[in-house]
């Protein structure tokens, strides 16, 4: 299923609200996403990963341009406030 | 007075990470650590649950969660008012306050245990029902008022599906039908290993509360003053109503410990979902950072000495 002019958009965001973006993201057109559990350091602190609720997870989303406007237009609107979310998208050439 | 020697090995967990040693209990062993416990204490609770008539445990469960809800109201304005915090942050450190911690009440068991005190089995009872009425009322006392919309409905599932109520209510089940007899092929897994796998528990929970400790500054010292004084009130409460419910002194120790124990593993995911606005560093760190190892190092054996005088004076 060779897309052409495919994005992926990458969500960096707390775990604790992992199945809400997931659910919004589905609700929004995905077909499918992939999740990591992730570490680092943001303007929300520290997230080192070793508690429950200090855990932060990596999102990807493949899709076109349209699609991915929508999730991050969403997300930007519901989440971006309260709790640590970080976004980005980069071009993929998607190979099967 | 000698504390736990279990609890050393929270000291050597601060002790490593304030030290910055490469020491790291990985995150699945740390999970399966918790899960083994809270199996454990639910199904000890479970065992000893069948000793008991329902109908009169029904009774005070209700007297014992009734009085626990004055802890997140009083705690609740004391933020608000004296310690001048937003109504979010307030809310989310009363309820903090209001749930029960439920390494502390395995510590307080053991402490008692090796003192040779004797208390009632059904305490685990109460341990699974303060769990969650706090939170509810913490995101009731956030959005009084505001116009803030409520995820209730994931609340409630984090509530009450979510690992710690699930096992805990698991293992009280499976241990009030399993029996005494029943039970018992699985006695050295879940019984004998039990002080040692809280060894390792807390081990970890040293590692984690030494980053909170480092900043202690920053919460000001209102915030540390409340995370020992609450503690010592709400145990006080605790130890009048466990007299007044005419439970035995190690019975009326352990309601103390749970009153004065502050949640640091349910209630940040749920006020994390519920009352996202609320600063999670300034709740978590109050709890783990500073009532936490209060309670483990000072106020149990407190709280002992405080049942001794109480009840002499009966």
């Amino acid at each position: 299923m060779a897309m052409a002019n495919s994005l992926q958009l990458v969500i960096v965001t707390e775990s604790v609200i992992e199945n809400t973006i997931i659910e919004e993201i589905l609700a929004l057109g995905a077909k499918g996403f992939t999740v990591s559990e992730a570490r680092g350091l943001g303007t929300h602190g520290m997230r080192s990963g070793r508690w429950t609720v200090g855990g932060n997870v990596r999102i990807e989303v493949i899709g076109d341009a349209d699609l991915c406007e929508r999730i991050v237009a969403t997300l930007q609107e519901k989440y971006d406030a309260d709790y640590g979310l970080l976004m980005y998208t980069f071009p993929v050439n998607l190979r099967n | 007075m000698t504390f736990e020697p279990v609890v050393l090995f929270f000291l050597l967990g601060v002790i490593a990470g304030l030290a910055r040693s490469d020491l790291k209990i990985p995150g699945a062993i740390y999970e399966a650590l918790s899960i083994f416990l809270l199996l454990a204490i639910g199904l000890k609770g479970g065992v000893k649950l069948a000793e008991y008539p329902l109908a009169s445990l029904l009774f005070t469960s209700l007297v014992v969660v009734g009085v626990a809800a004055l802890i997140p109201l009083v705690a609740f304005p004391v933020l608000r008012y004296l310690g001048r915090m937003s109504r979010a942050d307030a809310a989310s450190i009363a309820a903090h306050y209001g749930s029960v911690s439920v390494v502390t009440f395995s510590v307080a068991a053991t402490f008692l245990d090796q003192h040779a005190v004797a208390y009632e089995g059904h305490m685990i009872v109460y341990l699974v029902l303060l769990e969650f009425p706090a939170l509810i009322i913490g995101v009731l006392l956030a959005r009084a008022g505001t116009a803030g919309q409520t995820r209730w409905d994931q609340l409630f599932h984090e509530v009450f599906f979510g690992k710690s109520i699930l096992l805990l209510i698991g293992g009280l089940a499976i241990g009030y039908l399993a029996g005494p007899d029943g039970i018992a092929p699985l006695d050295k897994l879940f019984f004998d290993l039990f002080k040692g796998v809280l060894a390792f528990f807390l081990l970890e929970m040293g590692l984690v509360a030494s980053s909170r400790i480092a900043d202690l500054r920053r919460y000001g010292t209102f915030l540390v003053g409340f995370a020992i004084v609450m503690p010592v009130a709400a145990a006080l409460l605790g130890l009048f109503l466990g007299r007044a419910l005419g439970l035995s002194e190690g019975g009326a120790v352990l309601i103390a410990t749970l009153y004065a124990s502050a949640s640091y593993i349910a209630a940040p995911t749920a006020m994390r979902i519920a009352v996202p606005e609320a600063n999670p560093a300034l709740s978590i760190g109050a709890s783990l950072g500073i009532t936490f190892p209060f309670n483990i190092f000072l106020g149990i054996p407190l709280y002992w000495w405080m049942a001794e005088r109480i009840y002499a004076g009966s």
